[in-house]
């Protein structure tokens, strides 16, 4: 059964275990480097970074691979396990031999999920090689406005990074086998579960991983230093008009900024800002003005986030997740396959 | 006599309709059935539900003593060779072979590699890329390298041209000779049951009509040919199968042990073509019976 799966996986799986262990070794060449730049000369880490085309390309090559994997796995290894036996009629073939149906699926999944899961500790390797990375942003050396200096608690990151594209990936083989059992079609399984596998790593930054989390709140001081954007004006076309808007900076850096808004001195969120603030468009100073009055006044930013600590509980916790669900899944399919099919 | 399957009211339900339901049938061993039945009338889903790759709706089925879908299933001595014969494209015929050594503890390597080598496949070649026969001989040197006790074969000529038909037919009866093994073949078409069984099962929705020893059955259904005649005045000793009546002669196909004594009739006997149409039209009339709209058109 082994020889099996192999004979039947080889060729797929020698193409993404060689990627990702070329990857891997490109890695693990440059990684002492970007240590070395980052421990010699923290506050230019950035700007020697931002000339450094390989290791930049490294960093965006590696983080659309390890978003890759998951889907890979689950698209061409998952949704073709049964679907393509039962498609091609040769379930009859070979779930007729001395072997049972549940040690067929058993060993074509756990053989598979074991190339899958080292595929998908890509990530672990990528967030080894980022370390120094991580550590410049927390020491705030960032200015921001790269995808390298994205903290990596971010969605945009954080699915790339740690055990979570490893559980992804199981996760995915499971979705794929079951699409496939359910579908019995192929092309079909393959589709839903491109699509599934998709709107996961979409959806659960949004929706799962804030609640995982311990949000911090603070409260923030209104001034020229600490407002980084403010929206004012009754809306395009209609000429001046009070603030709409404040946006602070969050000065804590690798956090996730969760949510922010401005609220009066009775602690209310604020809905309109006093009619006074029209008239701060005369210039910097003006505007400096401005900003300090409403403190004056008792406005404050009130603003909630996820601190950098945060990253590896919350890393724990969606793993756990993702897991979990997978070995559900799993079981349905153990299920499934023992009835008639 | 002893029997390889057994099945008691084995019913099967696909959704909301019936496969095969009320079904009761005993195989003998050590003979190579012709299980043989229109399209429809449940002779896959029976070899489905015998070698547990279906699990029965209704009533039982017990194959070498065992439940097909049972812990102890007899998956090591039961052979199948499924319904247009099914092999891996991808895989090469050697590879088909490891796959059978894999996953069989009884494989016969010695066996495999000789039919392969007799039959003039090419070891390298892809399944994909054999053809039809060839890939249906492929499917039986899997089957017969198992050493099972039972070989189940589910239409497996279905697909084939006249030749090939043939040759795997006359390939299967060499191997069962030299091994020592029962045989179920379900067809549509009696001529391949002719030629390779030695014990003939008409199925037709869902019940046997007729199961016997080939010779016997052909030794005891006559055609008889006569003046009209009511079937109420044939001999008690001659059960009537199926009866055509024009204005002044009657056709009768009985099923009797005892010779035909009245001289009035002309007696003929039966192919085994005309036999299997005469229990399948029976049963078709039995339906047409039970309709009494039909009935009243007459």
């Amino acid at each position: 059964m082994i020889w099996l799966t192999w004979r039947q996986l080889r060729l797929s799986a020698l193409v993404v275990l060689t990627t990702v262990a070329c990857f891997a070794i490109a890695l693990a060449a440059t990684g002492p480097q970007l240590a070395n730049m980052f421990a010699e000369a923290p506050e230019d880490f950035f700007d020697q970074l931002g000339i450094d085309d390989t290791k930049q390309a490294l960093f965006d090559f590696g983080t659309g691979l390890v978003y890759a994997v998951p889907a890979l796995v689950g698209v061409f290894w998952g949704a073709p396990m049964v679907a393509r036996e039962l498609e091609a009629g040769t379930h009859r073939l070979v779930w007729t031999q001395s072997v049972t149906r549940t040690r067929w699926l058993a060993t074509k999944l756990g053989l598979t999920a074991l190339a899958g899961l080292a595929a998908g500790l890509v990530g672990l390797a990528l967030t080894w090689w980022c370390a120094p990375i991580d550590d410049a942003i927390a020491g705030g050396y960032s200015e921001g406005g790269m995808l390298l200096t994205v903290p990596r608690l971010n969605p945009v990151l954080f699915g790339a990074r740690g055990l979570v594209p490893a559980a992804m990936t199981l996760l995915a083989l499971a979705l794929g086998v079951t699409a496939g059992l359910l579908l019995r079609r192929t092309v079909a399984a393959m589709a839903v579960t491109l699509v599934a596998v998709v709107g996961l790593q979409v959806a659960l930054p949004q929706l799962v991983q804030p609640h995982l989390g311990d949000p911090v709140a603070l409260d923030q001081e209104i001034s020229e230093e600490t407002i980084r954007g403010i929206m004012a004006g009754g809306g395009p076309g209609s000429g001046p008009g009070p603030f709409q808007r404040l946006e602070a900076d969050l000065e804590k850096p690798g956090a996730w900024l969760l949510s922010q808004q401005t609220v009066d001195p009775s602690g209310a969120v604020v809905d309109e800002f006093p009619a006074w603030t029209t008239d701060c468009g005369g210039g910097r100073d003006a505007m400096a003005a401005c900003l300090d009055r409403l403190t004056d006044e008792g406005y404050r930013q009130q603003m909630t986030y996820l601190p950098a600590s945060q990253f590896w509980r919350i890393q724990v916790l969606e793993t756990a997740i993702l897991v979990l669900l997978a070995g559900g899944l799993t079981g349905f399919c153990f299920w499934r396959i023992r009835r008639d099919l | 006599m002893s029997t390889v399957i057994r099945s008691a009211g084995l019913g099967k339900k696909y959704r909301s309709r019936w496969a095969l339901s009320d079904c009761s049938l005993e195989v003998p061993s050590g003979r190579v059935v012709g299980l043989v039945g229109p399209n429809g009338a449940g002779k896959s889903t029976f070899l489905n539900l015998a070698v547990g790759m279906l699990a029965p709706s209704a009533g039982e089925i017990e194959v070498l003593g065992e439940r097909p879908t049972g812990r102890s299933a007899p998956r090591t001595r039961v052979g199948y060779v499924g319904q247009d014969t099914p092999t891996y494209a991808g895989l090469s015929v050697a590879d088909h072979l490891r796959l059978g050594a894999h996953l069989n503890p009884g494989w016969d390597e010695t066996q495999a590699r000789q039919r392969v080598a007799r039959l003039g496949l090419d070891p390298k070649q892809r399944a994909g890329r054999l053809s039809g026969g060839q890939r249906a001989q492929l499917a039986l040197t899997l089957g017969l390298a198992k050493r099972p006790e039972l070989l189940l074969l589910d239409e497996p000529v279905a697909a084939l041209d006249p030749l090939a038909r043939r040759e795997f037919l006359q390939d299967l009866m060499e191997a069962v000779a030299e091994q020592d093994l029962s045989v179920v073949l379900s067809s549509h078409l009696v001529s391949d049951v002719e030629r390779a069984c030695d014990f003939l099962i008409v199925l037709v929705d869902s019940r046997v009509q007729v199961a016997g020893d080939i010779e016997e059955l052909l030794g005891s259904h006559l055609r008889l040919t006569g003046p009209r005649r009511d079937p109420a005045t044939l001999p008690a000793a001659q059960e009537v199968v199926t009866a055509s009546h024009t204005d002044r002669q009657s056709t009768y196909v009985v099923r009797t042990d005892a010779p035909v004594l009245d001289p009035a009739w002309e007696v003929s006997r039966l192919t085994l073509e005309d036999l299997v149409l005469a229990y399948m039209s029976r049963q078709a009339l039995a339906r047409a019976d039970a309709r009494p709209s039909l009935e009243a058109l007459r």
